[in-house]
């Protein structure tokens, strides 16, 4: 077996561990700060990426001055769901709010299906798809998936700037540690879970527009991204986001290599690896210690 | 008649009961006055019953939320499927085999998803639905990707007593695990489960073993299921690893369970009602008519929590299926009536 044959597996799995990892910060958010695990996360991700197509077609313009309308509109939705739809079923029962986001999640897959049918649908806009840049000896890596790397680092830096620094990360931050005691201190929780479900559709956005424009996409996917962002979280360890980057990498890398060595068995390599880690160690890779 | 009295059952459940044994021996008697597509609508309304009662067993009882369940389903299928095509098996004697194999797959898989707690586990469930799913994908002895038909493993039986047998299956297991849901409510199991699913630290410190209840209950859904799948693939006559496991089913469990009552015996059949109804109704509206039904579940969540069957216990006092039992206090006065008189040294 060539070198070629370890690195360039590894490498690209590296990099769509970056994509996961945006795939999952929004979910590990919500479920940080509220306690709350938002079912509909995976088809909210391919509603973003459908309205990044939407943009991009009808203003003409380039996929990442989309994101510029993507993000805010989705941010703007969280805000509203969460007001509407989440605030009212929040509390000691875990069960309605699972079930609130499970039938959202129903209904978001068919209204996607009932509006762009079960068409497989991309964006054929920009040549920083199919861009790549060579390593010698045979090894590329692609201008996009190293875009979409970076912009996951990115983000879990600026989101642990915004938790150490901010006044706002110290409201997300009582809340997470008592919900109740936050309360008294004088944080409105409604606003603040809303600000919080904003922030993770806004990121959540960022990843549904780099899934566009990655691959082809169809109404059905959200469940996949879903398990995989579900699995990074779990891998990485709750409550560090670093963590859960690290996981998506791992599962990136699982993925990438059991589908080169047999195409039908990538993502079942990354679930295998998934229930590897709760077995062994279900806390995850690097779960930061948490007093409970 | 003393001041504190177990309640008896009313004459209205009396009357509800003799009703339904009635409806019940009608149904029996279905293949010879129903046609084909009746028999099938009646068969699949039992079966929906069934794995809507798992699922609120489960879930409104033992606290368990899954959105996994779908994996018991597809292990019922496949052990149909392989059963009565490769080992040559009476088609109809592998469905308790499949519940079997089901309650026996689910040992190894509490063991992992347990490791996960609460929204967690429902996600859990869910990647291991997907693992058998992509597993089975990759196997093609028994026909990968696309699935495998079981007409061969059907066409020795005649027709009529085929469809006869399929259904009477379906409609006992739509009363039998209804029935065997009531039965562990009213049993000390029952009382564990949902003193489990109410606090965990309280029911442990009552002496409750949390771990073994929980197990017990979601080898029982897996039972259920596993018997249920078998018999729905019976009725498909193709399984493959895309249906059998997905999503859908579970989708229906839980809108069914959400919609007519969770934690109630009466929900699962109240909701299968509702939903024969929207489908008939949105029959032409494709996609629409999933968004309309999760629409209604979303709205009964946050309206109205317990769902039809629990508005209507709630309104009424009326349950069918009573699992909690009541004591009535009776009026003072005709409490002190009863009363012997106090002794002298009292009154003295």
């Amino acid at each position: 077996m060539s070198l070629f044959a370890v690195v360039d597996p590894v490498m690209q799995g590296l990099l769509l561990g970056g994509m996961y990892a945006l795939f999952a910060i929004g979910l590990s958010l919500s479920f940080g700060i509220m306690r709350m695990v938002n079912i509909a996360h995976g088809d909210i991700i391919v509603l973003a990426a459908y309205v990044t197509l939407v943009v991009v077609e009808t203003l003409a313009v380039n996929p990442f001055v989309a994101m510029i309308v993507v993000v805010p509109s989705l941010a703007a939705f969280g805000y509203v769901l969460q007001r509407v739809l989440l605030n009212p079923v929040l509390g000691d029962d875990i069960l309605p709010p699972l079930l609130v986001t499970f039938g959202l999640s129903v209904i978001i897959q068919n209204l996607l299906l009932a509006v762009f049918s079960a068409d497989p649908m991309g964006i054929h806009a920009d040549a920083v798809q199919t861009a790549s840049i060579g390593l010698g000896g045979g090894l590329a890596v692609g201008v996009l998936p190293l875009i979409i790397f970076a912009s996951a680092v990115a983000v879990v830096a600026g989101l642990e700037l915004l938790f150490a620094f901010t006044g706002l990360g110290r409201a997300f931050r009582a809340t997470s540690d008592n919900q109740t005691v936050a309360q008294l201190m004088g944080i409105d929780n409604r606003h603040l879970y809303a600000v919080a479900t904003a922030l993770a559709l806004a990121i959540s956005a960022i990843a549904g527009s780099f899934l566009a424009l990655r691959t082809t996409f169809v109404p059905t996917l959200g469940p996949s991204k879903l398990l995989v962002a579900f699995e990074a979280i779990i891998v990485g360890g709750m409550g560090s986001l670093w963590g859960t980057l690290a996981g998506a990498m791992l599962l990136g890398v699982a993925q990438s290599i059991g589908f080169r060595y047999n195409s039908g068995s990538g993502i079942l390599a990354g679930h295998f690896v998934f229930l590897a880690i709760l077995l062994v160690r279900p806390q995850g890779l690097f779960a930061r210690a948490r007093r409970s | 008649m003393s001041l504190l009295e177990l309640e008896n059952a009313s004459r209205l459940q009396h009357g509800v009961w003799i009703a339904a044994a009635a409806l019940l021996a009608v149904l029996i008697l279905a293949p010879w006055w129903a046609d084909d597509s009746d028999l099938r609508s009646i068969a699949e309304f039992a079966y929906l019953v069934a794995i809507a009662q798992m699922w609120n067993l489960l879930a409104g009882y033992g606290g368990l939320i899954s959105v996994g369940q779908q994996v018991f389903i597809g292990i019922g299928g496949y052990t149909l499927l392989i059963l009565s095509l490769d080992a040559g098996i009476s088609p109809f004697l592998c469905i308790p085999v499949a519940g079997v194999v089901s309650a026996l797959f689910a040992v190894p898989i509490a063991a992992v998803v347990f490791r996960l707690q609460g929204p967690y586990f429902a996600i859990g469930t869910w990647v291991v639905a997907d693992v058998f799913r992509l597993a089975l994908d990759n196997v093609p002895a028994i026909g990968g990707g696309s699935g495998k038909s079981l007409t061969s493993a059907l066409m020795s039986i005649p027709g009529w007593q085929r469809e006869a047998t399929t259904y009477w299956i379906a409609l006992g297991l739509g009363v039998g695990l209804t029935i065997g849901v009531y039965l562990i409510l009213r049993s000390r199991l029952g009382l564990a489960m949902t003193a489990v699913r109410d606090s965990v630290p309280a029911s442990e410190s009552l002496g409750v073993r949390v771990g073994r209840t929980k197990l017990l209950i979601y080898v029982a859904s897996a039972l259920g299921l596993g018997m249920a799948g078998a018999l729905i693939y019976l009725t498909k006559l193709r399984v493959s690893p895309d249906a059998a496991f997905s999503m859908d089913w579970t989708v229906l469990m839980i809108f069914i369970v959400v919609i007519g009552g969770i934690g109630t015996v009466e929900g699962p059949i109240v909701g299968t009602a509702v939903f024969f109804f929207l489908r008939a109704m949105l029959a032409d509206f494709g996609p629409w008519y999933l968004v309309i039904l999760g629409s209604v579940a979303v709205v009964v969540m946050l309206k109205a929590r317990r769902g039809i069957w629990g508005w209507v216990a709630g309104r009424f006092n009326f349950h069918v299926f009573p699992t909690r039992r009541r004591i009535r206090v009776n009026s003072l006065r005709s409490g002190f009536a009863e009363m012997p008189p106090s002794p002298r040294y009292l009154t003295e």
